[in-house]
This record gives structure tokens, sequence and C-alpha cells, in this order.
């Protein structure tokens, strides 16, 4: 990518951010019930006086037209203060901080558990396609693709944490054992999704000319898979691995309840149970942030990796 | 339609993952007769049976039949996704038709939408438009429309692009024709089965992200049979009933599974230049 590309970019996700903000504020506007309310009562009954909820409405700037509301938060968020969660009792941006480092463990632990399964097997089988390792492979991804996620969770802590007892149940916060199932169960499902897709990868380029003129020079097999083949194959499968981390930071959210984890998608999901608005209204802005900085980087990596791109500069 | 018929008879594959989707649809129809209990009925005494000849599936904490509900669940979750599938797909072409066809200011709108609402995880949008609506199968519906359109809208357009270059809509346009006339009968027929093998091959994908909005809450209420809420019901007992959550996620493993079989087949009947390896 040129310098003027990267600044396009860089200028798209400034846009994508405020729109995103600005269809989270407006849902939050349409949502029922009435938020100030919910923040003096919490989810509990108590009787409020009206000139209360005025004052703090008053207070919070929420008695102005949205549009003007709307803008209020944008500039203050663009001073780094993204509101106040009375959910967790502290500002949004130190929550979230917090639950940073869950999320990114679970991810990563994920990715690498998923890589190092995926590719020997993809590659395996596509060399050996049509061999009983293949098929195998291949029905098993299959299955593992239309397994829903939250059920092997479950089933997973029910034989490994009840059953044989293997693993703490309750979870709650970011430790090695606590780490397993969690990123187990996203790596099922990873997995089967990428060994098909490395396995199309690399057939497809066994069947290029080149692969084929390697051959007819009697190159050995392995030197052409090794040398010629792999890296021709994996640079596509990069440009999925940073989607697939993106999405792992912000679309793992179900597993995570599942386990109780202590990260990113459990606190959006808990902020919206708990109709903490500030707070969903931060997640989703800094998830999304998240997600595009990880694809610029992506893309960028490709003017390092890409011979053909790396002369371009 | 004739190839359909075609592909039916001489792709086996494609002619018995047809009839798993058929009987998955039968059995949905057929759950009042199926269903040896109400699924909504309590019945305090006979709370968390375990499975066995009188409850196939056990019992949940109020005493309701396990296998009842799952049955019946075969409806809440079947209607819920084709509702998806049709709601996304209709929203999709349309807005990709549309962008294609036209061009100019109209493309520029919706493909600028479109480009922001892929460049970010669509789940936790989903999560958080039904989760701020309100938890209904209605609101996760369109909360997951709202995430899913982009992709088909992409496609459509391509398509749409393709099809206007070709001589015949071209000496349509010479013709006189309206641009309604030309969209109907010349345009849609064309970048239809494209659309629909799409559409058949998401099926499974769809559902598990429709069920995992219900088993988090946000989409079908109790006491509602709805395989994604029961799976949610049975991740509290756990411990002292795990069949509660078995049985509903083998239900939605085996539907996302034929779904996905048959959307494959679909694939290469309607499009034999895409021949499977």
């Amino acid at each position: 990518m040129t310098n003027k590309q990267i600044l396009a970019r860089l200028g798209q996700i400034v846009l994508v951010l405020l729109g995103i903000s600005f269809i989270t504020f407006a849902l939050v506007m349409l949502a029922p019930g009435d938020v100030v309310r919910q923040m003096i009562a919490g989810n509990e009954d108590i009787i409020v006086s009206q000139a209360e909820i005025d004052a703090l409405r008053k207070e919070l700037g929420l008695d102005k037209p949205f549009f003007f509301q709307y803008l209020d938060w944008l500039g203050r968020a663009l001073q780094g203060n993204l509101g106040f969660s009375f959910m967790a009792k502290k500002p949004v941006v130190e929550e979230l901080l917090e639950r940073l480092p869950g999320t990114i463990v679970l991810s990563v632990a994920s990715l690498a558990l998923m890589m190092v399964f995926s590719i020997p097997l993809g590659i395996y089988s596509a060399v050996k396609r049509g061999g009983w390792v293949d098929n195998l492979v291949r029905g098993f991804t299959f299955l593992g693709v239309s397994m829903p996620g939250f059920w092997v969770g479950l089933m997973l802590l029910w034989i490994f944490g009840l059953k044989l007892d293997l693993f703490p149940i309750v979870g709650g916060e970011v430790s090695l054992e606590n780490l397993i199932l969690p990123s187990v169960t996203l790596a099922i499902a990873m997995t089967s999704k990428y060994t098909r897709q490395v396995r199309t990868a690399i057939l497809e380029e066994l069947h290029q000319d080149y692969v084929v003129g390697a051959r007819a020079r009697g190159m050995t097999e392995s030197h052409i898979l090794w040398k010629e083949v792999l890296p021709n194959a994996m640079l596509p499968l990069i440009t999925l691995l940073g989607l697939s981390l993106g999405n792992l930071l912000g679309g793992a959210a179900v597993i995570e309840m599942v386990f109780q984890w202590p990260g990113l998608g459990r606190l959006a999901i808990e902020a919206i149970t708990y109709r903490d608005f500030q707070l969903v209204q931060g997640v989703v802005v800094w998830i999304a942030l998240m997600y595009m900085v990880i694809n610029l980087l992506v893309d960028l990596s490709y003017n390092y990796l890409d011979p053909r791109l790396r002369k371009a500069r | 339609m004739e190839t359909l018929v075609n592909g039916f008879k001489t792709n086996r594959a494609f002619a018995v993952t047809s009839l798993l989707v058929l009987l998955l649809l039968a059995i949905a129809l057929a759950a009042p007769v199926l269903a040896p209990f109400d699924p909504t009925h309590a019945e305090m005494k006979d709370a968390f049976l375990e499975p066995g000849m009188s409850h196939l599936f056990g019992t949940d904490k109020l005493g309701r039949d396990c296998f009842s509900r799952v049955l019946y669940g075969a409806r809440a979750s079947l209607s819920g996704v084709l509702f998806l599938v049709c709601s996304v797909f209709v929203v999709g072409t349309t807005m990709g038709v549309l962008s294609g066809y036209f061009g100019g200011k109209v493309d520029v709108v919706i493909m600028r939408i479109s480009d922001m609402m892929i460049s970010f995880p669509g789940m936790i949008l989903a999560i958080a438009v039904a989760g701020i609506m309100g938890g209904s199968l209605v609101n996760a519906v369109i909360a997951l429309t709202i995430v899913s359109w982009t992709k088909y809208a992409r496609l459509a357009r391509s398509l749409v692009l393709k099809v206007k270059r070709r001589d015949f809509v071209e000496a349509a346009i010479v013709n006189g024709g309206t641009p309604t006339h030309i969209l109907w009968t010349h345009i849609l027929p064309n970048i239809l089965p494209m659309m629909v093998i799409t559409a058949a091959a998401d099926i499974g994908a769809l559902m598990m992200e429709l069920a995992g909005l219900s088993f988090l809450g946000f989409g079908s209420q109790p006491p509602a049979p709805e395989w994604g809420l029961m799976l949610n019901e049975g991740r509290q007992q756990l411990q002292t009933a795990p069949w509660l959550m078995f049985f509903p996620g083998l239900a939605i493993f085996i539907t996302v599974m034929v779904f996905n079989l048959w959307g494959d087949n679909l694939r290469d009947v309607l499009d034999p230049r895409n021949d499977a390896e």
C-alpha cells in the first residue's frame, strides 16, 4: 500500500467509527424504558420521584435535542472520556482496558491452537488428496463447521469440568486452567474452517503451471511443496487470519458467556442486559476500532510479505 | 425449476439431502401430532426426570417434556431461520440490484453504507441491536438482517453489472423497454440462481447466529420452545440435568448439518460450471 492508500484507509476508519457510534447512539435513544430511571434504580423496583429524575436528566444533558447529545458524547469521546459505567461503577475507558487482556489472551490462544492443527492437516490432506486421512479430515471438518460453538462449549464444560473434574467450571478470571476449555471451543470451529481453506489453497497452487514446470525440471516433490507452493498458498490465508482475529476480539461473546470469561464480548452482553448504555456505546466503538486497525495492519503486512509489492514500493 | 427436478433425478446426493430437508420441515409441521406432551405444560411433580421411556429426552425444572419441546422447537427455529434468510435475501438483493442497475448516487450511498457494515464484526452489532431493542425473535431477525444484508448486496450488484453489459439487455433498452420491465424480465432471472445458491448455503450459519442470540437471551423469550433458548435454560442446570442442553444442541447441530449438505448439493445442481472437486 502506498502512503496515500494508508491515509485513505485511516480516513475510512474515522468515518466508520462516526457512523457506528451514531447508530448505537440512535438505537439507545429508541430503546424502550427510561435510561435515567434505570440509572437510579438499577434493575430493582424502587420508587423514584419525578424531580429526582429531571435533575439527573439535566445533569447528564439528556434534556437536550438528540443531535446535540450526540455531539456532546463525541466531544468527550475525542478527549478520551467515554462516560461512566454505572454497572461497573467506574469510567467506561477503565473498564474497557481492564477487560482487554482477557480478550487478547483468549483470541491469541485459540488462533495458535487453530494454526497448530489446521495448517499441517490442510497440507497433508491436500497432498494426499482422496486418501483416508483426507476423507477423515473432510468429514470431521464438515461436522466441525456445523456445530454451534456454545453447544460445544457446554458439552466440554459438562464432560471435562463436571464428569472428569479436570477444569474449573466457574471461570471468572484470566488463568491457564480457565483458558483451556474456551480456547479449545473456539479453536474447534476455526480449525474446521481453516483446514478446508488451507487444503483448497494448496490444491489450487498445485494445479498451477509453475508446479508442472518444476516437476518437469526434475525438482523433488518436497522441494516444490515447501519452497514453491507453501509460500504462495499462505499469503491469502493471512487476510483470513486477520479477519478471524478481529472477529474473535468481538465475536467470541457467546463463548465468553458460556465460560464466564472476563473479556470484551461478555462485557458487551452484560452492559446490554443491565441497560448500561454508556458502556454499550463504548464497547461497540472500541471493538470496531480494534477490528479495523487489525485489518489495516494485516494489509500493511502484505507490503513485506509479498515480494511483488516490495519491489513496487 | 426444471434444473431442480432434473437434479433431483440425476444427482443422488441432492435427492437424499432434499428429502432430509423435507423431513425436517415435516417434523416441524407435524409437531402437534408427534409430540407426546404439551411443550409448555408444567407438571411440577415431574421436574428433572432423566431421559427414559415416558420422557424420551427427560424433563426440565418445570416438568415440561424435553422431547416435545425439541419437536416444537423445530417450528420456532426453522420458521425463524427461514424468515431471517428471506429477509436478508430480499433486503440485500434489492439494495444490490438498485445499486448496480441505477449506479450514480444511489450506488455510492448504498455501497458506502455496505463498506461501513463489513468493516467491523457483525455479531457484536447484532447483539447490541437485538439487546437494546429488547429480546424477541423479530428483533433478533432484524438485528441479523442489518448486519448480514451487505454480502448479498455486493453479490447482486456485481452480478447486475455483469448482466447489464450483455447484448440482450442492450437490445431491450434500444427497443424502449422501461427500467421496471428490464429489471424484472431480463436482469432478475439471470441473477437469481446465484443469489439462491448463496442464500441456501448460508441457512446453516444464519441458524447458528439466530440460535446464538436466543442463547444469550436476545431472541425468543420463555416459555417459547426454541432450541437456542432451551440451551440457555439447560446451561443453568448443567450439573443436575445435562440432557436439557444436550438434546436442543444436537437438534441445532443436525439441522445445520442437513442444511449445509443441502446447500452444497444445490450449488452443484444449479451451477454445473462450478464442478465440485
